[in-house]
């Protein structure tokens, strides 16, 4: 096979001429896309270029610890990982690749579609937190799957934890992802995927304990791999909160009141210091750290004895016959009675043609003080009838019933002191007569809340003096630069005559004979109080009222020493029938106090010191039953 | 059939254009790869086109009338090869493009096939003295090159055997081909259209999906584009400076030391380098162009014509695709990307055309 090579065979010249036109005109065409690239849209795609390399990724701020008056750990934050979403210089995810990351992470794919969804909306430079508390597992398909999803990136954060798990979850709280409202608002500086508090001391300190993020400039490569950094904000952690609970004591009172349906306040009367704060049920705080799944949400909120309530201070509820001693304050101020007003009780009373019952079939003849100590319905029906509807409710009020303490927790019931002008714009009729003497005792529709009975209690125990329930310690939010609201309160003063009268039958109810509370006595300890057993429940926190399992509300609020008190304990009971069973709650509290007192002969007290919060040690002097000066403590203190 | 030659007419230009687009690559090979693990491969490139000039220089002494006379006995030890890869040749990367040698080394073999396919069109059309193009011609043209090119399609190497195509269609645009014969091959193509669709492979359909509809991208073949053009747009006037460029240190642009480097190249020596270089490469085609239109005879016009059409068609694509222009196709871009084999035979045709400038009053 050979080739051979034709001479003086020539082309027409137009064909070579017409291919190097060709290719000029080709690689001028290119030379002007690479301009339009480089000079036209230079700008633009530098900026491009540079979002690309630049990350900012938040710098999580540790939040505050939440601690009890002994410095003792409530609320802590530990290191996790969040699994971010980078959606600046990105990729948008395909479904396929969405699908994939669901699965690697081990979540539910179209919750993952939904988040990314709805995060839409959000500026790109914001990245988004997919999962919350990484495992090792998730960490490790991240690290494995950089090539895949650049897009992702792996953020350290600081989780909350919650040593003591559901002990004072309630006044607590839990904190939770940020909602898109909260983030939309302007200047709200939230992220999607930021840890807000979203309900008791976590949701009202919430500035306090958030602190500040920082930011961190780093350079990535293509595969979001960190291969530098360029400028670093730090965070400003948040600020320690040290609570006015007292933790062995809310350990006491979360073992009183057992599994029991209620709650147990317990605060010093003296300064509105709440020392222990139980709900029951409970919850578990740090599933709600994690990002709370739906079911686990749902379980929660359709519990029918409402464990995300608050008791303490949201339980709307008739106090029964606590209520007597604010009717009882109200005829002994305002002279409608002296204590040496008898009457005799045959169990039975009409009053206005209705006929209205003793809850035990008559107390024989008494007075002022054995009508406390025995908790005579009639007595008191009488009182109402000869009050009226607005001297009691002037009362109610006065000592601060019918509206919020003030209590630095959100979402306090004011609970409710009916009055003829409340019916008539509630209901548009008239006050029915009748309906005093049930308010008298505290029924109908006079609503209360736990709280509300140890302020007013504790209050009138104390001569007349209100202080503001709170949590926090005034000196030390003034000294982050948070203005709390004066923690004085109400001064109303009770005369010396009526406030002998009704401390003695308090005093009685516990320690003497025939006394309700019985159940809250405890040798050596001197303890007065009041019970109450409430037939009427509210229908907002309880519907069951017409269904054969309904019982009735137990309440007790117990002070200690019975003057002067240093301690005020009240014991909610939802169904628990008879106030006997909240009566040894609230003497177990009590006791604790003055065992964990007279242990230490000391109790810390916290101070202010050089910006800091330190412990003092108070000296405490012990009570003991029938020690207290005797101008306050008659005769009958010993006969029992 | 050898005669005198004249060393004036040797073209210094043509190799000077090459070796000075051949540093450009240089250099930014190494801007790309310096801080990887693939940081000596510049100097493997310096070596490579330092042979490749030595070679260009060799080739340039032998008449390239004796090399179109190896056709037949390349052609069949090509399409061997080839088959030999096919069956029993080692996959790198889901590929078997390489030949293995002796020593560590390995040869692409569908480069080599390139200039065979280039000898072979020369071949044919050198004996031809028709004005005009024959069925006949058709039809051997069209068994002899449709062989290599299924072969090197299959390994798979797609761009590689397009590059095959422009070669013959140059050839028969010069050997005269008429309007009927154009319909024909045209209404040929539109039928193997759905028959190729068959044959590509999931990634090659996802890239000419990407770019038909680019909002369907789903691979992110769409993204390697939108990357590319960051850098080379990010570049500007004067580009970021040796080793300055981010996309390209960061890894946005994918193997910017081998079918992407004109894209790190943009993006660090911005319009003014890109301006240099793309111009650099017209000089070099209108002078293989002005070569051939200067050849002695058939045999060195078409060799020139076919060598100067398959390094067009390789420059326009590579440049074409890294700024959206084309489809992305794995086409190395002639004497910048990495990768001996190509730079290697590249010179040898260069070599070849110097050979036949040289030669161009002597018949």
């Amino acid at each position: 096979m050979s080739v051979q090579f034709p001479e003086d065979e020539r082309f027409p010249t137009w064909k070579i001429a017409f291919l190097q036109f060709s290719v000029a005109l080709t690689v001028f065409l290119i030379l002007a896309g690479y301009w339009r690239l480089q000079i036209g849209h230079h700008r633009q795609l530098l900026d491009l270029a540079e979002r690309n390399r630049v990350r900012n990724l938040p710098v999580i701020a540790p939040r505050g610890r939440i601690l009890d008056r002994e410095g003792r750990v409530l609320a802590d934050s530990f290191p996790a990982f969040s699994v971010l979403l980078i959606r600046e210089g990105t990729e948008p995810l395909a479904p396929p690749g969405i699908v994939g990351i669901a699965h690697g992470l081990r979540e539910d794919p179209s919750d993952l579609r939904n988040l990314i969804h709805r995060v839409g909306k959000l500026p790109r430079f914001q990245p988004v937190v997919l999962k919350q508390s990484a495992t090792l597992e998730d960490i490790a398909f991240l690290e494995s799957h950089r090539v895949e999803y650049p897009a992702l990136d792996l953020m350290q954060v600081q989780q909350r934890l919650y040593p003591k798990n559901e002990i004072a979850a309630a006044a607590l709280g839990y904190v939770g992802e940020v909602s898109e409202e909260t983030i939309a608002k302007p200047d709200s500086g939230y992220r999607p995927g930021d840890v807000v508090g979203k309900s008791g001391i976590e949701r009202t300190y919430n500035s306090i304990l958030e602190g500040r993020d920082g930011t961190r400039r780093v350079v990535v490569d293509s595969r979001g791999r960190e291969v530098g950094s360029l400028t670093t904000i730090n965070a400003l952690p948040g600020n320690d909160l040290r609570l006015t609970l007292d933790l062995d004591l809310q350990m006491a009172a979360e073992a009183a009141l057992g599994d029991r349906t209620g709650a147990v306040v317990a605060l010093d009367p003296r300064s509105g210091e709440v020392l222990a704060m139980v709900s029951h049920p409970s919850f578990e705080p740090n599933d709600f750290a994690r990002r709370i799944d739906r079911d686990q949400w749902n379980k929660l909120t359709s519990d029918p004895l409402k464990p995300l309530m608050n008791k303490a201070i949201q339980a709307h509820l008739a106090p029964g016959s606590v209520f007597k001693i604010i009717t009882g304050t109200a005829a002994l101020e305002t002279g409608t009675i002296k204590p040496d007003f008898t009457i005799s009780c045959p169990g039975a009373v009409t009053i206005y043609g209705h006929t209205y019952h003793d809850w035990r079939k008559g107390h024989g003849t008494v007075n002022f003080h054995r009508a406390i100590v025995v908790s005579c319905d009639v007595y008191f029906y009488t009182l109402g009838k000869l009050l009226g509807i607005d001297k009691i409710a002037y009362f109610a009020k006065a000592f601060g019933l019918g509206e919020r303490t003030g209590i630095d927790l959100p979402g306090e019931d004011p609970g409710l002191i009916p009055s003829p002008e409340w019916v008539e714009k509630t209901f548009h009729r008239k006050w029915y007569a009748g309906e005093t003497i049930s308010v008298a005792t505290g029924q109908g529709a006079v609503a209360v809340t736990p709280i509300q009975l140890a302020y007013v209690l504790g209050g009138i125990a104390s001569g007349g003096e209100f202080h503001r329930p709170h949590l926090a310690f005034r000196n030390q939010l003034l000294a982050v630069g948070y203005d709390p609201p004066e923690d004085t309160g109400e001064h109303f003063p009770i005369s010396e005559p009526t406030l002998d009268a009704i401390l003695k039958g308090m005093w009685g109810v516990v320690n003497e004979g025939g006394g309700t509370g019985a159940g809250a006595r405890c040798p050596g300890v001197d303890i007065a109080g009041k019970t109450g057993t409430a037939q009427i429940v509210s229908a907002d926190l309880e519907k069951s009222a017409h269904q054969p399992d309904y019982k009735n509300t137990a309440w007790f609020v117990g002070f200690s020493p019975s003057t002067h008190p240093e301690i005020v304990v009240t014991v909610l009971v939802i169904r628990g029938e008879h106030s006997t069973v909240a009566t040894p709650i609230a003497r177990e509290i009590i006791k604790a106090y003055w065992d964990k007192k007279l242990a230490h002969k000391a109790t810390l007290q916290p101070v202010q010191h050089e910006g800091r919060l330190l412990s003092r040690i108070e000296v405490a002097q012990p009570p003991t039953a029938g020690e207290a000066p005797g101008r306050r403590h008659p005769g009958e203190s010993r006969n029992r | 059939m050898r005669k005198s030659l004249n060393f004036r007419d040797f073209d210094w230009l043509l190799l000077i254009v090459a070796g000075a687009i051949a540093v450009a690559g240089i250099v930014e090979i190494y801007s790309t790869t310096a801080h990887t693990a693939l940081a000596h491969q510049y100097k493997r490139q310096v070596y490579w086109v330092a042979l490749g000039l030595i070679v260009a220089l060799i080739v340039s002494q032998i008449d390239y009338h004796v090399v179109v006379e190896q056709t037949p006995w390349l052609y069949v030890l090509s399409v061997l090869v080839l088959t030999g890869l096919l069956v029993a040749g080692r996959s790198i990367g889901g590929t078997r493009r390489w030949l293995h040698l002796a020593g560590g080394m390995s040869f692409q073999v569908s480069e080599f096939a390139k200039l065979v396919i280039i000898l072979l069109v020369a071949a044919h059309f050198a004996e031809r003295k028709a004005e005009r193009v024959a069925w006949r011609d058709l039809v051997k043209l069209g068994i002899l090159v449709g062989l290599p090119t299924v072969l090197v399609a299959l390994e798979p190497d797609l761009g590689t055997a397009l590059t095959f195509i422009p070669i013959v269609a140059a050839g028969l645009f010069l050997g005269g081909i008429r309007a009927r014969q154009l319909a024909v091959i045209g209404l040929l193509g539109i039928l193997a259209l759905p028959v190729a669709w068959h044959f590509l492979r999931p990634y090659q359909r996802e890239r000419l999906r990407a770019f038909s509809h680019p909002s369907q991208d789903t691979q992110g073949s769409r993204y390697q584009v939108t990357q590319t053009k960051i850098a080379i747009g990010s570049g500007g006037f004067w580009g970021k400076g040796i080793g300055n460029g981010t996309q390209n240190r960061l890894g946005f642009i994918p193997v910017s030391y081998a079918d992407s480097i004109f894209a790190a190249f943009a993006e660090e020596q911005g319009f003014v380098g890109t301006l240099i270089v793309l111009l650099l490469y017209l000089v070099l085609l209108l002078r293989l162009l002005d070569g051939a239109q200067m050849a002695g005879d058939r045999a060195g016009t078409f060799l020139l014509v076919g060598f100067a059409s398959a390094l067009f068609f390789q420059i326009a694509i590579n440049t074409g695709m890294l700024i959206g222009f084309l489809p992305i196709t794995g086409i190395p871009l002639p004497l910048m990307s990495q990768g001996g084999s190509s730079v290697l035979l590249t010179f040898v045709g260069l070599g070849m055309a110097v050979s036949v400038r040289i030669r161009r009053f002597v018949n």
